[in-house]
């Protein structure tokens, strides 16, 4: 449980943080909450050779409403993010969701913008700022991009962020209307073995997104199209997995995930045209 | 005075060290010149090793040492019990590994870090082998032998001879094939040792975390042909055993043979990564089980096929099937014959061991599981089946149809006082409006009645008691408490028996240099025999002092009785000799001889000898001896557990668990309370969460605490925990295990329960553990019907492997199984 020998820097700012990334390469990774990435390194299968830590950039770590947007700093741990006023307000099941990651140690480490980062199809809050058809902010050499969350969860474990970039914000736009969130697991602190965000849109739409159903964290794209077309909650459940391949491990094969997604999806719908929120 | 504590729920003296942090363990000694051992593990679970390149690793920073099983030439071992004396196991693998986690070669170096470095620098040339890694498939016709000489997998079996006809008169034969799942036992701290070569007195100095300080002694002298005199055990705090710190590891052996080449302190501590895959696996059996039943619902007869796994290298966990599940196979009913065959195969996995109830929980699952089964397949209720079956209670020995002994039993008490407190009849009217109403969540109902074996194999315990000039007192005793409490227990009857107050009373154990012997703590046999020794060697104490006492007074020693302060005539509160006052007496002038070390019923005093200063001269205010209760205990009880099913997901919510266990006469009530919790969360786990699963090429997949499904409080229901008390007469304290029985109780039903929930669809059986997707598909199939149904359950049977057919037909388990674990 020891990592391998790694060199550490901690980023003083930003222009800091791009600047030693930019000096290191491929050897160089950013630490944020670190729990994601100090499990795969104590087990050795992550060998980063530098380390800039990024973990305590005040600046960083916020939550502002800007007009109708929701502006999160990447820095933000999740429990700071589960009590926020502002989130709490305008972007509910994002305060919620923040509030079901993991346990308590772990919601207090870790951060928005690493569990984004991280691009782990199992993780939650991908999940919500896909269904919220939320903006990705990175900074790197050639300034600052934004990148819509469609297009930014590119493969496993893998993002549209480059090596010489950093995540620095999430912007989604206030949706107080209804939105439910179903995590399924076998014990409290795990990650989802499937997970469902429904939200009801400020365009009336209906936004589905799936956890732990991919590759990648992903929208329900045949649900939402189901939708759309006038299905009722448990048609469009139905449809949820549709040309999906979730993975098979000791938890759930693809046949019992596929089967909980449209459960689970199902459940989100029903709430969402409950109202609920 | 006396009686005014036993039986009070007393804090424990115990907590306020560890609760603050003070507690040392193995992690946290210092020495100087300490060094730390990281081992080479095998990656295969079956491979021939072609060759080992140390070269680099030799040559890295902060190297000491890198040994192969050439270097060291340490002996095959056996950590326990032999299961079969052809398969020990080298410390260090030679020629071939045998399962994923095997040791291939040791690290030495200054700091762990640089060990573990340098660990990855060996290069292990592996031709891999085919492995066997399914029980099943390992005692089939042309399976991959772990032990080519031996030309089969399968190291220790036995038959019964057919005898009379099982099921004549039976209406009704159920059969079904259980598993009871192979589980990773994960107590908080994992293996430590720490091994300190020699100084004046002792030629090593082991510190481990270990229940059996004293067996570890033992078992390190015999491989490595030490002098058990000159070697010294202790076990420091210990985070939990469960059965899996019984005995000694390859681990152990090596990093000591290291400290003894480099005459330097070498430390080994296991990651939880480790600990997975290294630290003994527990159950492990496939039980095919038929039962009989006659028109009115009584068995007729039994017969059991059980494949035990022993893992690699035979693990002792193997012999579980041939000793305690084969005594407890009759359980707490009248069954007028058992036939029980039992083969125990070798597979490439982790060799298996003990865990918490070890071999009894396999038992009462399979008896339990079956009467479900037969009351479902009669139409009877479940309780109302046990109960036509269950023994009549009795105070005199009862020997079972498998030739155990029981002491004492009042089946019939607990199950009654189960199913008052769980209120049945409103749990089975909430059962049947939900089944009506089509409730997203069903509800079930399991029962479960079991009773086990504690404090067995016969071993005496060693305790003594000293009083000291300043009027405190000194326990010493065998066994070795890693957070059962036995400081409080035993400090109690110490005080309960002397009057000496609690806190002025020192514990000591764990440690060969201050206790000449002891069995140590598993099998639940703590307070029943170590306990009982210190009772014992605290009633010698007393009746040398009341000798003293009296001679001091100018009474009779029949008047002189326990005061507040010391000991003083009977109705003479003024006249009170102090217990200091004593101590310095007998230390001074000697002790009167008295007749301590009589016999009383039920104990023998084995080797009983005054420490006191008798005859000439002065000594210590003390006795010291050993008892030995000349039998085991049979503690028992009744489950009651209250599940709730998803029925779109499958997933289980267990709600309510409700536990009378009987444990003979109860000295502390918390304690007690304490070791019922942590049982049935163990125990539920098995039902519902944990299992450790191989792939098929004997990879482990669950083998780390983010997939193996340990439950967290988060996820278990408050417990309602009762008792009923049946004395022993074992024991002066009339006492017996406590231990496991939450653990044996609780799987069966939950386990029950949950198939319970399930039953009006027309499940029968799910296997263990019931994951969301096992009942899923369960219900999945009974919905369906037809052929498919079989993966749901309603085709419960299958034909045993003919391996059966050829076990030596003897009748009677080999010595090797009669264990205490
Ligand atoms: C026991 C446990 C249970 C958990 N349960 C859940 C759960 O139920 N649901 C869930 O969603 N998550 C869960 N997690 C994961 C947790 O939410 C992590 O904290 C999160 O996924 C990563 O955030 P972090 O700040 O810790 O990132 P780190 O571990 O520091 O980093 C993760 C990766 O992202 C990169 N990175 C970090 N920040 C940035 C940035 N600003 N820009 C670019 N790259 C960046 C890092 O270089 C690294 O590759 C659990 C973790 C643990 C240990």
């Amino acid at each position: 449980m020891i990592p391998a020998t790694f060199d550490y820097r901690r980023a003083d700012s930003v222009a800091d943080a791009l600047a030693l990334l930019h000096e290191y390469g491929d050897e160089a990774k950013l630490l944020a909450g670190g729990h994601s990435l100090l499990p795969l390194m104590k087990l050795r299968l992550a060998t980063p050779q530098m380390l800039v830590d990024v973990g305590r950039l005040g600046q960083l770590s916020y939550v502002r409403q800007e007009g109708d947007e929701v502006a999160i700093g990447a820095l933000t741990r999740h429990r700071d993010l589960e009590v926020s006023e502002v989130a709490r307000h305008s972007v509910p099941v994002l305060a919620h969701v923040a509030g079901q990651v993991g346990d308590p140690q772990v919601r207090h480490r870790g951060t928005i913008g690493g569990s984004i980062a991280h691009g782990d199809p199992a993780s939650d809050l991908p999940a919500v700022v896909l269904a919220l058809g939320g903006t990705l902010v990175v900074d790197g050499p050639g300034g600052r991009r934004e990148i819509p969350s469609t297009e930014f969860f590119t493969g496993f474990l893998e993002t549209a962020v480059r090596p010489d970039e950093m995540l620095v914000e999430i912007r989604v736009a206030s949706t107080a209307g209804g939105w439910s969130f179903q995590k399924f697991n076998r014990r409290a602190q795990d990650w989802a073995i499937v997970g469902a965000v429904a939200v009801a849109a400020a365009d009336g739409a209906t936004r589905v997104s799936l956890v732990h159903m991919g590759a990648t964290p992903l929208r329900a794209a045949a649900t939402e199209s189901a939708l759309a077309g006038g299905a009722t909650p448990a048609e469009a459940a139905a449809v949820a997995a549709e040309g999906l391949e979730p993975p098979s491990d000791a938890n759930a094969s693809r046949e019992y995930r596929r089967h909980l997604a449209e459960v689970l999806v199902r459940r989100a719908l029903e709430d969402v045209s409950l109202g609920h929120g | 005075m006396p009686g005014s504590l036993l039986g009070n729920s007393v804090r424990r003296v115990e907590d306020p060290r560890f609760l603050t942090g003070q507690g040392s363990y193995v992690g946290n000694l210092h020495f100087d010149g300490l060094a730390v051992a990281a081992f080479v593990r095998s990656p295969f679970a079956h491979a021939r090793i072609d060759g080992i390149d140390v070269g680099e690793a030799r040559k890295a920073p902060g190297v000491v040492a890198v040994y192969t099983a050439e270097d060291l030439e340490l002996a095959p071992f056996h950590g326990f019990m032999v299961l079969n004396p052809a398969c020990g196991r080298p410390p260090l693998a030679t020629g071939k590994v045998r399962f994923v986690g095997d040791v291939v070669a040791m690290v030495v170096a200054e700091t762990e870090a640089a060990a573990v470095d340098a660990a990855e620098l060996v290069v292990v040339d592996y031709d891999p082998l085919e492995p066997a890694v399914d029980t099943e498939a390992a005692v089939a016709d042309g399976a991959p032998l772990q032990f080519e000489e031996l030309g089969t997998n399968v190291v220790m079996g036995m038959a019964d001879p057919p005898g009379p006809d099982l099921f004549a008169g039976a209406t009704t034969v159920v059969r079904a094939k259980l598993e009871n799942q192979r589980v990773a036992v994960v107590p908080m701290e994992g293996d430590a040792v720490l091994a300190v070569p020699g100084d004046d007195r002792y030629d090593l100095t082991v510190y481990v975390s270990t229940q059996m300080p004293h067996g570890v002694a033992r078992t390190v002298a015999d491989t490595l042909g030490l002098d058990v005199g000159r070697l010294r055990v202790v076990a420091p705090d210990v985070g939990g055993g469960f059965g899996a710190k019984a005995g000694v590891g390859a681990e152990h052996l090596a990093v000591i043979a290291a400290a003894r080449r480099l005459g330097r302190p070498v430390r080994w501590v296991q990651t939880r990564s480790e600990n997975m895959v290294g630290m003994p696996h527990g159950r492990g059996q496939v039980q095919w089980v038929e039962m009989g039943f006659d028109a009115d619902g009584r068995i007729t007869g039994m017969h059991c096929r059980v494949l035990a796994d022993a893992g690699a290298y035979a693990g002792f966990g193997g012999i579980l099937a041939v000793g305690p599940t084969r005594m407890m196979a009759q359980g707490v009913y009248a069954i007028p014959a058992i036939r029980y065959d039992v083969a125990v195969a070798v597979t490439n996995t982790t060799p298996m061991g003990a865990f918490r109830g070890a071999g009894r929980p396999e038992a009462a699952e399979m008896l339990e599981r079956m009467m479900d089964i037969a009351a479902d397949e009669m139409g009877t209720d479940p309780v109302e089946l046990r109960r036509r079956n269950l023994l009549p209670a009795f105070t005199e020995p009862y020997t079972t149809v498998m030739g155990t002994t029981y002491d004492t039993g009042d089946y019939a008490r607990p199950l009654d006082e189960a199913i008052r407190l769980a209120g049945i009849e409103e749990l089975r009217a909430e059962q049947a409006s939900r089944r009506t109403r089509g409730d997203r969540w069903q509800l079930g109902i399991g029962v479960s009645v079991y009773v086990e074996i504690t404090g067995g194999a016969g071993t005496g315990e060693f305790g003594a008691v000293e009083v000291h000039r300043d009027g405190s007192a000194t326990i010493r005793v065998g066994t070795s408490a890693h957070g059962q409490g036995h400081a409080t227990a035993f400090s109690m009857i110490v005080a309960d028996t002397l009057g000496i107050p609690m806190e002025r009373i020192r514990f000591v154990q764990s440690d060969t240099a201050a206790v000449p012997r002891g069995g140590g703590t598993g099998g639940s046999r703590s307070l029943q025999t170590g306990g009982s020794a210190v009772l014992r060697a605290a009633e010698q104490v007393l009746e040398k002092a009341r000798a003293l006492t009296a001679a001091e007074l100018e009474a009779s020693p029949e008047d002189i009785v326990v005061q507040d302060g010391g000991l003083g005539v009977a109705g003479v509160p003024s006249r009170v000799v102090s217990w200091g006052e004593l101590a310095a007496i007998a230390e001074d002038r000697g002790v009167p001889n008295v007749g301590g070390g009589g016999k009383d019923a039920g104990g023998k005093n084995a080797g009983g000898k005054d420490a006191g200063g008798e005859g000439a001269g002065g000594g210590p205010l003390a006795a010291e001896l050993d008892f030995d209760q000349g039998g085991a205990t049979y503690p028992f009880g009744a489950h009651v557990s209250v599940v709730e099913v998803d029925m779109e997901t499958g997933q289980v919510r267990p709600v309510r668990h409700i536990a009378v266990d009987d444990c003979g006469r109860i000295l502390n009530p918390l304690l007690v309370t304490g070791q019922q919790h942590g049982g049935i969360a163990q125990g539920m786990a098995q039902a519902l969460w944990e299992e450790m699963c191989y792939d098929a090429d004997g990879n482990p997949i669950t083998a780390s605490l983010a997939e193996y499904a340990m439950p967290s409080a988060a996820e278990v229901p408050f417990y309602e925990t009762a008792n009923t008390e049946t004395p022993t007469f074992r024991n002066p304290l009339g006492a017996k295990g406590i231990g496991e029985s939450g653990t044996i109780g609780s799987t069966p039903a939950v386990h029950n329960a949950v198939v319970d929930a399930l039953s009006h669809l027309g499940v029968r059986h799910v296997a263990m553990p019931c994951t969301p997707e096992r009942v899923w598909r369960a219900m999945v199939a009974a919905r369906q019907g037809g052929p498919e149904a079989a993966a749901g359950g309603r085709l419960l049977w299958s034909d045993p492997p003919a391996a059966f057919d050829r076990l030596p037909v003897t009748g009677q388990a080999p010595a090797a199984a009669d264990v205490d674990i």
